[in-house]
């Protein structure tokens, strides 16, 4: 699809010049400065650290850096741990949407604003709650440790329920839109055919919103990987265990720039990784 | 479509309940029969005029109906129709095409397939337990009452006529079991379905835009009914493939939904709906989504299939000619009401509320007669050639009246009326003139006697109309 509109776009001005003039030229002509110096400036403001951070890079030790096995194993405990969040926000959420989108309960306006509350939260808060929830002496946490003998704060359990805590809007939200863009009436048809709701959910909802159950996980997954107020609270900062990508870098600031910069760029290219992923769907849309 | 698997909807349908043994009256569960639901589908669509006298009074003037109509309504075993009321099965009706296959026999016969096709014909109903459809749909919605009596046997094509926002397609979803009814109930084969979810219900739906799932190819959205009922994998997928053999859509099997056209679409929603081998299917506007051309060849089609099914058929239309090519029996549905109820040919012949004489093309009229007199409730009286008391439709096609600048001198001053031309408009070769005055009625005339007659809007006109072209009978 984008391959192909691309190539229109940009021979449909060219070759309609002579009449399409004014639809043609319309964007270049007579734009006001009080948009454009702004809009290039808000351009350059997010541009120029990225800049700046291949700037400083210290290429000739990078190989280094890039070898040693704190990074390695910030990078695999990030990777895992961002991975198995999304695989429980996969899990939990989508039925959380479908039940936001499909069903009718009271104080259905509550919930959708409960689940959204994560995204405005300040991480550290949640990781705070997280802990006051879920830590030794936890509400629940305590019954965990004595009746399960499970310990959730300070382990790289705890870094996936932070990071699945953190990361589980953006799936809800993703999917809850996608859901209610898809038309009822394909679950409705599939009923009259003598599937159950279930069966209508896996065979025909689920295929149908696939592609917004995609662009949720990566969503999460990016914000997974990003985690790092709740992680740090609610998980701690042990090298090999609790110490994410995030974590590292932070630290690393402290006592071994050069070696910050390396870790920003992992998570720099992982990110540019993400969006070329997602190319399709969000910069051919604009 | 009677197949010699047993499914699973097929086997709910033998059972039937013994408590209804007498064919000549109403199922118990129907309850008192609404008075408003007009009784002449009884009627044979080649009764004339002069069979008013029979006919059980429509809604607008309710009077006591002769009980025996009241029977008539139903569903009646092939010994009850030998009265010359259209049969509701068994022997074809005239005016469509013959069933080779026996009475609900072979779904195709022509083409002789043998892989889903019944050897022996369809069971033929039990004279005591009237097969096919009786249902009383009623749902409350917020500013609307969907309130409805439908009865179909099988192998009848029963079409659901009206304008939009009339209840058709809630009628339909209520069948399906899509809208929960109110009140009422719904009988199929003498089995109720009103506590069987949508998807127990032995009922096939084919969707207005067909709604076939886009991430199945043709193939798997036919075999997905039969897979959710059970069969295997492979022996769904067989299955479908029949009967996209069936539509003639065998090349197509492997192609996504966007890649079909439209008629193709609809003939793979219609295998999907069959391919659950339902007691009831049920259309909804199955051609609006067609364009002019295509909905010409697909309407011939779809005739052929839903003569060619053996169980009860109901579409929803608010296009009068699928309706009437489509149906045995229009039900016409206004404001959640069963306002009028027969064969096309008696609908078109005899409407009873002004949609349908729009409908039809015919100026109707509500009166009072007295001998060949009628006193028009719109003002002046009319003359007919039938001759009636009481309360009366009258109708008459706009080309059957002509049109004066000056009042004819003429003999006949009978169903002469002062006009004025309301609007103009060109219907093909013909001008259509809308008058208002003593009697607003619909003219056709020729684009020369328009331009003879230097007719604009405004001016005024003699309207007249032979008696003999009045056509008069009970309202």
């Amino acid at each position: 699809m984008t391959s192909l509109d691309k190539p229109g776009a940009a021979t449909g001005p060219r070759t309609g010049r002579p009449r399409r003039r004014r639809v043609g030229t319309g964007g270049r002509r007579g734009v006001p400065l009080p948009l454009l110096l702004p809009g290039l400036l808000a351009l350059a403001f997010l541009l120029l650290p990225l800049l700046a951070l291949l700037v400083r890079a210290p290429w000739r030790s990078l190989p280094d850096q890039l070898t040693s096995t704190e990074v390695w194993q910030a990078l695999q405990l990030s990777l895992v741990s961002a991975t198995a969040a999304t695989a429980v926000t996969l899990v939990l959420g989508v039925p959380l949407a479908w039940l936001l989108a499909r069903t009718e309960f009271p104080g259905r306006g509550l919930v959708r604003a409960l689940v959204t509350l994560p995204l405005v939260l300040p991480p550290v808060v949640g990781g705070v709650a997280l802990l006051l929830a879920l830590g030794r002496n936890g509400v629940i946490g305590q019954w965990l440790d004595s009746w399960f003998g499970i310990t959730l704060p300070f382990t790289t359990t705890g870094v996936v329920v932070a990071e699945a805590f953190v990361a589980m809007p953006f799936l809800v939200i993703s999917v809850e839109g996608t859901l209610r863009a898809a038309d009822p009436r394909y679950e409705e048809a599939a009923t009259t055919l003598g599937a159950s709701r279930f069966t209508a959910f896996r065979r025909v909802t689920l295929p149908l919103i696939a592609p917004g159950i995609a662009a949720g996980s990566v969503l999460a997954w990016a914000r997974a990987l990003g985690e790092f107020g709740a992680t740090i609270t609610f998980a701690g900062n042990f090298p090999g265990r609790t110490q994410t990508m995030p974590l590292a870098v932070y630290l690393a600031l402290q006592n071994d720039p050069e070696a910050a910069i390396a870790l920003s760029l992992v998570l720099l290219v992982v990110s540019i990784a993400v969006l070329a992923g997602l190319r399709d769907r969000w910069m051919t849309t604009s | 479509m009677t197949n010699p698997h047993p499914t699973p909807p097929d086997a709910t349908t033998p059972a039937r309940p013994p408590r209804e043994s007498d064919p000549t009256l109403p199922t118990p569960a129907a309850g008192p029969q609404p008075p408003p639901a007009p009784t002449d589908g009884a009627q044979t669509s080649q009764a004339p005029a002069t069979d008013g006298a029979q006919l059980p009074q429509g809604p607008p003037a309710p009077a006591p109906a002769p009980a025996p109509a009241d029977s008539l309504q139903l569903p009646q075993p092939p010994p009850a129709a030998a009265d010359g009321a259209r049969p509701p099965q068994g022997a074809p009706a005239p005016d469509r095409e013959s069933r080779t296959g026996g009475p609900g026999g072979n779904p195709n016969p022509a083409e002789g397939r043998t892989l889903t096709t019944d050897p022996h014909p369809h069971p033929h109903p039990h004279p005591h337990q009237p097969p096919g459809l009786d249902a009383h749909l009623i749902v409350d919605r917020a500013s609307f009452r969907l309130d409805i009596t439908l009865t179909a046997a099988p192998g009848d094509v029963v079409a659901l006529l009206g304008p939009n926002g009339a209840g058709k397609t809630t009628a339909l979803r209520a069948l399906a079991g899509l809208t929960p009814l109110t009140d009422g109930h719904l009988c199929l084969d003498g089995t109720s379905l009103d506590d069987t979810p949508p998807e127990s219900r032995p009922v096939g739906v084919v969707f207005q835009d067909y709604l076939l799932f886009p991430h199945l190819t043709a193939l798997d959205n036919v075999a997905f009914g039969p897979r959710c009922r059970g069969a295997s994998k492979a022996e769904a997928r067989s299955q479908a493939a029949a009967w996209l053999e069936r539509m003639g859509l065998s090349a197509h099997a492997g192609v996504k939904p966007r890649r079909l056209s439209g008629g193709q679409a609809q003939r793979v929603a219609l295998a999907r709906a069959l391919a659950t081998r339902p007691r009831l299917l049920l259309l909804d506007e199955p051609l609006a989504a067609l364009d002019a051309r295509t909905r010409l060849e697909i309407r011939a089609q779809l005739r052929r299939r839903l003569a060619e099914f053996e169980a009860v058929s109901v579409l929803v239309t608010h296009d009068p000619l699928d309706a009437m090519v489509l149906a045995d029996r229009l039900v016409v549905v206004e404001h959640g009401r069963v306002v009028q109820e027969g064969t096309p040919a008696d609908i078109a012949r005899h409407p009873r509320t002004d949609y349908i004489a729009q409908l039809v093309g015919l100026n109707l009229y509500r009166g009072q007669a007295a001998g060949h007199a009628v006193r028009l409730e719109a003002g002046p009286a009319i003359t007919t050639t039938e001759e009636l008391s009481g309360p009366v439709f009258v109708a008459f096609p706009p080309s059957a009246v002509t049109l004066f600048r000056d009042r004819p001198s003429g003999a006949s001053a009978r169903n002469l009326w002062r006009c004025e031309v309301a609007g103009l408009e060109t219907r093909g070769d013909q001008i259509r003139a809308d008058l208002t005055g003593e009697l607003p009625l619909a003219a056709d005339l020729t684009t020369v006697a328009a331009a003879e007659l230097e007719l604009y809007p405004g001016a005024s006109v003699w309207a007249t109309v032979k008696a003999t072209q009045t056509h008069a009978y009970p309202a």
